[in-house]
């Protein structure tokens, strides 16, 4: 069975849950920048949720079907049309041979995740199936989507369930977020009225917010003078290149943080901050450009904590939808 | 050096800042540490990453706890700290380059707003900022001594190369004022103290000196030299540059598009404390194994 783009939407790319292993050689784990949505809408076509499926920003692709699918829309809010009839999203929808997918712009939210019965049947590269685009790796031919493409799905694993995610388990997207950040790193360098500023101030997410990191505007922070050491670089900013976690919230020149998503640059010459934690990595994956946003300090015991509380929720899904 | 710094990148990374000054023996116990963390073979680990003078982890708190990481990583560095003479197995890798080509030129020409010095190209504010009269004295300085590869990242495949000379002879130049958009791929670069070769087209903030015409980085692992691994460097190789000219370029080009092997790539010990006591002899040396090939 195939999938075919007719439009192929601003960015859509093949996503899986990720990669591992060869963030050492500078290829960032990429997969879903929201998991969770990811995992809800493979849950609900009966996928595992490693499946691959396609992650689309803001304007979705628009695709028709050579054969009967299943198919599920999670993630940002957007209208779902199945040759233009209204259906609804975070529910297993059949499509016959011939249907049109499309999805109207995205209302709340930033992405949408749209998963078919049988998964994206593009070759694993390095144990994954997604798209690395700076790399021109994985996914279907290291690329974003373009418009006649034919995407191979894979045979599905079992039998089509009618599957529908309860409302209470379906995320609110809102213009004002929190993210739950563990101060370190390179923070020793902010002056103690910017460590202040960093954690008191409304940061309005640009549009720069791509799957490599989300660019905010606010204050002025201001690194500690020192004389910079060997190799270093000669802004206050920067330290000896090194590697850059997931997450990782890093300042060139003190204005304009900067948070890394999962196809991060793996390193580079400036003094990070503090990391989101990796619950929250999801949300910011559905942050569109204008969110304003608050960093809130969190200790690595609250962030496992948080980790534990997101687990549980997920298998609380995962026994409503199995079977 | 002193204590290293031990910092959580929240809950899925540890990241351990050996030095804060790039240097050899920090970038050492970088590489030293990570292999034997992955000896270890510790369920839980997914990515073990040196860098210059640090090291990341990035790890599965679900299935390694992050005391009980945290522990192991001191351990190995106080049992890495008291080895007597820190020496790597690693490879020569000989790199062609045509120095002051027409590509990089012609780019550096588009970004001189981006630049400290508006006039001339990359190259001749290199030569201005190190005191070099010609352009064969910069390529002399770039090239007669080998570099260790003490990164590789910020893009697939990308080594940083940390020159092997005493700090007051390393070429330590400031990056653009603001990042170009645009580098050619192959763009072999300079920033701070550090080399680099561009594996993709993209953006960059690095002087642009020359092009190499071997890739460094296939996905799709055409070449043989790609058959264990889409990217060509590993942390702890050793690169020797050397100068060709535009007719020699165009050869390999062509040639390493008909697969043949013109890599020139020797396996080698590299021993840190003999280096560190005469590095010229010691270079001399170690680039001798190219010529006996």
């Amino acid at each position: 069975m195939f999938v075919e783009v007719v439009e192929p939407g601003l960015a859509t790319t093949v996503q899986d849950l990720g990669r591992t292993g060869a963030y050492n050689v500078g290829i960032p784990p990429s997969g879903a920048l929201d998991q969770r949505s990811a995992r809800i809408a493979n849950l609900l076509v009966g996928n595992p949720e490693s499946a691959a499926l396609l992650e689309a920003p803001y304007l979705a692709p628009k695709l028709t079907f050579d054969g009967p699918a299943v198919v599920a829309v999670t993630g940002a809010t957007a209208q779902v049309l199945v040759n233009g009839e209204e259906r609804p999203s975070w529910t297993a929808l059949r499509v016959g041979e011939g249907d049109v997918l499309s999805l109207g712009f995205v209302t709340a939210g930033a992405r949408v995740y749209i998963a078919i019965a049988g998964g994206i049947d593009v070759p694993a590269v390095l144990g994954s199936r997604s798209t690395y685009g700076l790399g021109g790796l994985g996914g279907h031919e290291g690329r974003t989507l373009v418009a006649g493409d034919r995407l191979p799905v894979g045979a599905p694993t079992g039998e089509h369930v009618p599957r529908e995610l309860a409302e209470r388990h379906r995320p609110q997207w809102s213009r004002e977020v929190e993210l739950r950040v563990v101060l370190g790193l390179y923070d020793y360098r902010l002056t103690d009225e910017s460590r202040h500023l960093l954690l008191e101030s409304d940061w309005k997410l640009t549009p720069v917010a791509d799957r490599t990191g989300f660019r905010y505007q606010g204050p002025q922070l201001a690194f500690i003078e020192r004389e910079q050491p060997f190799g270093a670089g000669s802004d206050p900013s920067n330290i000896v290149d090194a590697g850059y976690p997931i997450g990782s919230i890093q300042v060139p020149s003190g204005s304009e943080p900067i948070v890394l998503h999962r196809d991060a640059v793996s390193g580079g010459g400036y003094a990070q901050v503090g990391t989101v934690i990796s619950v929250d990595l999801d949300l910011v994956g559905q942050c569109a450009p204008g969110t304003v946003t608050r960093l809130v300090p969190v200790s690595l015991d609250d962030a496992l904590k948080a980790r534990a509380q997101a687990r549980e929720g997920l298998d609380e899904i995962r026994a409503l939808l199995a079977g | 050096m002193g204590e290293s710094r031990y910092s959580w990148g929240a809950d899925e990374h540890l990241v351990v800042q050996i030095d804060e000054e790039m240097n050899l023996a920090a970038n050492f116990k970088a590489m030293a540490i990570s292999s034997a963390l992955a000896g270890r073979g510790l369920d839980g680990i997914w990515d073990i990453c040196p860098a210059n003078a640090s090291l990341l982890i990035r790890f599965d708190p679900d299935r390694l706890e992050p005391e009980v990481l945290e522990r192991t990583v001191r351990e190995i560095e106080a049992e890495v700290g008291q080895e007597s003479s820190p020496s790597i197995k690693t490879r020569l890798i000989e790199v062609p380059v045509w120095y002051d080509d027409p590509y990089t030129r012609e780019v550096g020409a588009k970004f001189r707003d981006r630049h400290q010095r508006p006039e001339g190209t990359d190259l001749e504010y290199a030569m201005a900022e190190l005191g070099l009269a010609s352009v064969d004295e910069f390529v002399e300085r770039h090239s007669a001594s080998p570099w260790i590869v003490s990164m590789v990242g910020f893009v697939a495949g990308l080594p940083f190369m940390f020159q092997m000379v005493p700090q007051e002879r390393q070429i330590e130049l400031p990056k653009y004022l603001r990042p170009r958009t645009e580098t050619p791929r192959l763009t072999v670069g300079h920033g701070g103290c550090f080399a680099c070769i561009y594996s993709v087209k993209g953006a960059g903030g690095y002087q642009m000196f020359g092009l190499t015409p071997l890739p460094i980085y296939d996905p799709a692992q055409g070449h043989e030299v790609f058959s264990e691994s889409m990217v060509l460097f590993r942390p702890g190789d050793i690169v020797k540059f050397r100068a060709v000219e535009e007719a020699e370029f165009r050869e390999l080009e062509a040639a390493v598009d008909r697969g043949e092997s013109v890599y020139r790539i020797v396996d080698v010990e590299f021993e840190l404390r003999s280096f560190l006591a005469d590095p010229d002899a010691y270079n001399s040396d170690l680039l001798g194994a190219l010529d006996v090939r």
